[in-house]
C-alpha cells in the first residue's frame, strides 16, 4: 500500500506507452508509399452487412497505398447522434463514415463534412458518370454540391416465390391489394417441402430497426401520384405532414393486414429475420432493400436458389387527390404515370449507404480517405460487392446493371439476374419515384416519431387515427421548434433534384 | 490501515516542528478531503446542474459548434401536457369498479399513516408538511397507475418503470430470501449451490437479454420442443403487451435475485446461534423460529438491500432494450429506454428532461422508503 510505489507504477506505464506510440508512428515513415504512415478512421454501422465490404478490402487498400485503414463500427441506431456528436464536440475521432445520407441535412449545413465535388470529377478510379445519375445528383449531392460517395443503392421492392406462385397461376402483386391477397393464399401452407406451416409475407416489423421505411413504402402509393417533385411527406406550400388523410388511412390498413398474414413473431421481427425467413423458404412474399436478391443466390444459407422473382413496388389504384384531401381513383391527371390504372411509386428508402470525410481531418488524411472511398465505389470492387449477399450493398453503377458477367458468376441465373436487375431499374426511372426525407432531423421524425407510433398502432395501443394524429402533432411540433420555414426550404430544396 | 501507518509517519518526523505539525494535523483532515470533494464536485454536481440546464434548452448543431437555446419548461411540457403525454403518462381509461375500489383502499391506508403521524408522540411541523406531500405525489401516482393498468386504457413509460421496479423487488425479495434460507441448512451440495445462485448477477445485462430473447422465441430456440409439446409455436407471447412485460420481469428477476440472496445470506449466516436454539428448546415452531427470531434480525440488512435494489430497479433498461426494443408498441419501454430513444435522435434536452422525471421519481421513492421503513428498523435495532 505504498502510495509512491504506485505513482511510479503509473508513470512508468505512461511512459511506456507514449514510447510504444513514438515507435509505431516511427515504424510507419520508412516505406515510400504513396499514404505510408497515414491512418484513417472510418465509422459505419456493425453490419454484418456494410461494415463487412470495408473490413474485407481494407488490407488491399493498405497494401497497396501504404496508409492505415481502421474501421470502427456502431450500432444502426447510435449511428446518428455518435458521429453527430463527434463532430459537433471538435472529438473528431473519425475521418470518414459510411453513413445514410438522409442526414446531410444535418451534417453539411454547419459545416462538418468535405465539400468532394471537385475531387469525383478529377479521380479516374472513381468513374463518378458511371454511378447512376439519381445516386449522384441525390444521394451524394447537397445543394449542389457533392458531399459523399455512393458505395450502395437502395430501392424497397417486393420478393416472391416465384415458382409457387407461376405453380398457381398468379401474377406477381400490382396492388398492395394483390398483395395481401396472395399472402393470404399462401398463409399457413407448407412452402418449404418441411412439413411444417410456413407464411404468406414476412417484413420487419419490430420498433427501431428499419422497420418504417416499409411503411412508407406502402404509403408512397397512396400518398404521392404526381411525379418525384411532388413528395411525399409534406405539404410543399405549408409544411403540413402528409400523415393525416385518408392515403396514410388506407396504408396503416394495408399494414395492419400484412401484421397478421405472416410469422407469429413478426412485430418483434428486423430485418435480419424476415430475409432469413425469406430465404430459407418459409415466406411466400417479402418487401425488402436489394438484398434478399443476392442472399438468395448465398448458396451457404439460401434454400430458395433460382425461386425468386423481385417486382417493383405495388401500387395502388386509388391515390390521395390533394385538392379534396380525399382518395379519389386514378386517371389521366390525377396519376400521370400510372401504369395499368396502377400508381406506382417505388421508394428510394434510404438512399443507399454512403461515404463522407471530415472536413477536420487533416490534409493528407483526408486524401486517404478519400482514396479508399473511391477504391471501395470503383467498378473492379463494387461490381462484384453488389453481387454478394452479406455485403448489403446493391447495385447504383450504370456498369452493374448492363454486366451481367458478375451476376452470373456469383450464381444467378440470367433470368433471375435480368428480373432482379429489372425491378430496381424500373423504381430507378420511375418518374414517380419517392424521395426519401431530407431535412434537419429527419432522424427524429422518422426513427423516433414514425417509428413509435407505428409500433403502437401494431400493438393494439393506438388505432389508425390516433396514430396519424399522433404522428401529425409531433411533426408538426418539431417542424415549429426548428423553424417551419427552414424546414420547407429544406425539404422543397431536397425534392429539386436534376434527374 | 494504511492511513494510520502514515500518519504515523507523519506525526515522527513533525516532532521537531511541533507548532507547524499541529497546524498541519489541523488541517489534515480537510487536506485529505479537498480531492474527493472537488472529484465529487466535477463529476457529480457539475453534470448534474449542466443536465438541468439541458433539460431546459433545445440543441441544434451551427456551424463550428452547438447551439443550446433556453426553451424554460417546453421539455417537461411536451411530457406532461404535450406530444409526449401517452408516451410518458399513458392513456387513462374510462373509471371501473375495480379502479374505485383499489383507489379507495389506497387512499385509506395513506389518510390512516397521516393520522397516525399527527396523533404521534413524534410529529414536527416541518415533518407533517413533507409527510402530507409525500402522500399527495404518492396518490397522485397511485391515481395514473390504477387509472392505466386497471381500465381499458394503457401505461405510459412512467408507470411501467414503478411495475417493473414494484414486481420485481418483491419478486427478487422474496425468491432470495427463500433461497437463502434454504442454503443456510445443512444439505447436501449448498456450497455447490451457492455459486450457482449467483451466477447470473455475473453476466452481463446485455447476455441476459439476448439469452432470453432465445428463450422467449417459440419458433425456435432451445425451448422449441417444449413450445411444440404444447401446441404454442404460433404464439409469440413477446408481442403481447403484459407478456413482452412479464418477460422483461423474469429475466430482471433472474439476473438480481443473487444480489439479495448473497446479502441475506451474510445477513443470516452472522447470526448467534445461541437465541435460535433457546427458542427450539422452548418450544417454538420452526415459523415462529423465523418469523420471531431470524427476520427482525435481519430487518437491517433487508431494507438497505431492497433501497438498493429500488434504486437500481428503476434505471432498468438492456432488457427490454435488446428484448423487444421497448415494444411492442411502446409496452416494455422504461423510462430509461424512453430517454434513451430520444436521445439517439439528438433530443438532448428531451432526453434530459424523461431523466429528470425519473431521478425525481427515485429521490421521492428513496426518501419515502428510508422515512417509512428504515428510520423505523434503525430504531428497532
Amino acid at each position: 500500500m505504498d502510495m509512491s510505489r504506485h505513482l511510479a507504477k503509473a508513470l512508468g506505464l505512461v511512459v511506456g506507452v507514449g514510447l510504444m506510440a513514438a515507435c509505431a508512428s516511427g515504424s510507419n515513415t520508412n516505406s515510400g508509399q504513396k499514404f505510408s504512415g497515414v491512418t484513417v478512421r472510418v465509422v459505419t454501422f456493425t453490419g454484418p452487412q456494410i461494415a463487412e465490404p470495408l473490413q474485407r478490402r481494407a488490407p488491399d487498400f493498405e497494401k497497396a497505398t501504404g496508409a492505415k485503414v481502421q474501421i470502427i463500427t456502431v450500432p444502426f441506431s447510435d449511428l446518428y447522434q455518435k458521429v453527430l456528436t463527434d463532430f459537433a464536440t471538435k472529438t473528431n475521432s473519425y475521418d470518414a463514415t459510411v453513413f445514410d445520407p438522409q442526414w446531410m441535412g444535418d451534417y453539411v449545413p454547419p459545416g462538418y463534412l468535405e465539400d468532394l465535388t471537385d475531387r469525383v470529377k478529377n479521380d479516374s478510379t472513381l468513374q463518378w458518370d458511371d454511378i447512376a445519375p439519381f445516386f449522384r445528383d441525390f444521394s451524394a449531392t447537397f445543394k449542389g454540391k457533392v458531399y459523399t460517395i455512393p458505395l450502395d443503392g437502395d430501392f424497397q421492392m417486393v420478393y416472391y416465390r416465384k415458382d409457387l406462385l407461376q405453380k398457381d397461376g398468379l401474377k406477381a402483386p400490382e396492388t398492395w391489394q394483390d398483395y395481401i391477397d396472395i399472402a393470404k393464399h399462401y398463409q399457413g401452407k407448407d412452402l418449404n417441402g418441411d412439413g411444417k406451416a410456413d407464411y404468406g409475407s414476412c417484413l420487419a416489423m419490430k420498433r427501431s430497426a428499419q422497420s418504417y421505411w416499409a411503411w412508407i413504402s406502402i404509403a408512397s402509393a397512396f400518398l404521392q401520384s404526381q411525379g418525384t417533385k411532388q413528395g411525399a411527406f409534406f405539404d410543399l406550400n405549408n409544411m403540413q405532414p402528409l400523415t393525416n388523410n385518408p392515403g396514410a388511412a388506407a396504408a396503416l390498413n394495408v399494414y395492419k393486414q400484412l401484421s397478421k398474414i405472416g410469422p407469429p413473431t413478426q412485430l418483434n421481427d428486423d430485418v435480419g429475420n424476415s430475409r432469413g425467413l425469406f430465404i430459407t423458404g418459409r415466406c411466400a412474399l417479402s418487401l425488402d432493400w436489394g438484398d434478399i436478391g443476392t442472399l438468395a443466390i448465398d448458396k451457404t444459407q439460401s434454400k430458395v436458389e433460382d425461386k425468386v422473382g423481385a417486382v417493383i413496388l405495388p401500387g395502388s389504384k386509388q391515390v390521395l387527390d390533394r385538392s379534396t384531401g380525399q382518395l379519389a381513383d386514378c386517371n389521366a391527371t390525377l396519376c400521370p404515370y400510372a401504369v395499368n390504372g396502377v400508381n406506382h411509386a417505388p421508394f428510394a428508402a434510404f438512399g443507399g449507404w454512403s461515404g463522407a470525410i471530415n472536413k477536420a481531418s487533416s490534409a493528407k488524411v483526408k486524401d486517404a480517405a478519400f482514396a479508399f472511398l473511391a477504391y471501395m465505389s470503383a467498378p473492379a470492387q463494387s461490381g462484384v460487392d453488389v453481387t454478394i449477399g452479406r455485403t448489403g450493398f446493391n447495385p447504383y453503377r450504370t456498369s452493374q446493371f448492363s454486366n451481367l458477367d458478375n451476376w452470373t458468376k456469383a450464381g444467378m441465373s440470367t433470368q433471375a439476374a435480368n428480373d432482379y436487375l429489372g425491378a430496381i431499374k424500373s423504381s430507378l426511372q420511375s418518374p414517380n419515384m419517392v424521395l426519401d426525407l431530407r431535412i434537419s432531423q429527419s432522424a427524429y421524425y422518422q426513427q423516433t416519431s414514425l417509428d413509435t407510433a407505428l409500433a403502437q398502432f401494431l400493438a393494439g395501443e393506438l388505432n389508425a387515427s390516433q396514430t396519424m394524429n399522433q404522428i401529425t402533432s409531433q411533426w408538426n411540433k418539431k417542424t415549429d421548434d426548428l423553424g417551419r420555414q427552414s424546414q420547407l426550404d429544406q425539404y422543397k430544396a431536397s425534392l429539386s433534384v436534376t434527374r | 490501515m494504511s492511513n494510520q501507518a502514515s500518519a504515523r509517519v507523519l506525526r515522527k518526523a513533525t516532532s521537531r516542528w511541533r507548532p507547524i505539525g499541529a497546524r498541519l494535523d489541523q488541517s489534515a483532515g480537510a487536506v485529505f478531503i479537498l480531492p474527493a470533494v472537488l472529484v465529487i464536485l466535477g463529476f457529480s454536481i457539475f453534470p448534474l446542474l449542466a443536465s438541468l440546464y439541458v433539460s431546459l434548452s433545445r440543441l441544434s448543431f451551427s456551424e463550428g459548434g452547438v447551439n443550446l437555446k433556453f426553451v424554460g419548461l417546453d421539455n417537461y411540457a411536451k411530457l406532461i401536457v404535450g406530444v409526449d403525454q401517452t408516451h410518458f403518462l399513458g392513456v387513462v381509461g374510462p373509471i371501473t369498479p375495480v379502479t374505485v375500489a383499489v383507489l379507495a383502499a389506497a387512499y385509506g391506508l395513506l389518510a390512516l399513516l397521516l393520522y397516525r403521524y399527527i396523533n404521534g408522540p413524534n410529529r414536527t411541523a416541518g415533518g407533517l408538511v413533507g409527510r402530507v406531500v409525500s402522500a399527495m405525489i404518492a396518490g397522485g401516482l397511485l391515481w395514473l397507475i390504477a387509472n392505466t393498468i386497471l381500465t381499458s386504457g394503457r401505461p405510459g413509460t412512467l408507470v411501467v418503470t414503478i411495475v417493473y421496479v414494484g414486481v420485481d423487488v418483491a419478486v427478487q425479495y422474496l425468491l432470495g430470501l427463500g433461497l437463502a434460507l434454504l442454503v443456510v441448512q445443512h444439505l447436501p451440495g449448498r456450497r455447490f449451490f451457492r455459486v450457482v445462485f449467483l451466477l447470473p448477477m455475473m453476466i452481463t445485462p446485455v447476455g441476459v437479454a439476448y439469452l432470453f430473447q432465445m428463450l422467449t422465441d417459440t419458433s425456435k430456440g432451445p425451448l422449441y420442443p417444449l413450445w411444440v409439446r404444447f401446441g404454442l409455436t404460433d404464439v409469440s407471447w413477446v408481442t403481447n403487451p403484459w407478456g413482452a412485460r412479464l418477460a422483461v420481469m423474469i429475466g430482471d428477476v433472474w439476473q438480481w435475485t443473487p444480489f439479495i440472496f448473497i446479502i441475506l445470506l451474510a445477513a443470516i449466516e452472522t447470526l448467534p446461534h445461541e437465541l435460535v436454539e433457546a427458542a427450539v428448546v422452548d418450544g417454538a415452531s420452526r415459523w415462529n423460529v423465523f418469523w420471531r427470531i431470524t427476520f427482525p434480525q435481519i430487518l437491517p440488512a433487508t431494507t438497505t438491500v431492497v433501497l438498493i435494489r429500488l434504486i437500481e430497479g428503476f434505471k432498468i433498461v438492456d432488457l427490454p432494450n435488446v428484448l423487444t426494443n421497448g415494444g411492442p408498441g411502446t409496452a416494455t419501454e422504461s423510462l430509461t429506454l424512453h430517454a434513451y430513444t430520444i436521445w439517439r435522435a439528438l433530443d438532448i434536452g428531451g432526453s434530459a428532461a424523461v431523466a429528470y422525471m425519473l431521478l425525481l421519481l427515485v429521490t421521492f421513492v428513496g426518501v419515502t422508503y428510508v422515512n417509512l421503513f428504515r428510520r423505523r428498523v434503525a430504531a428497532l435495532t
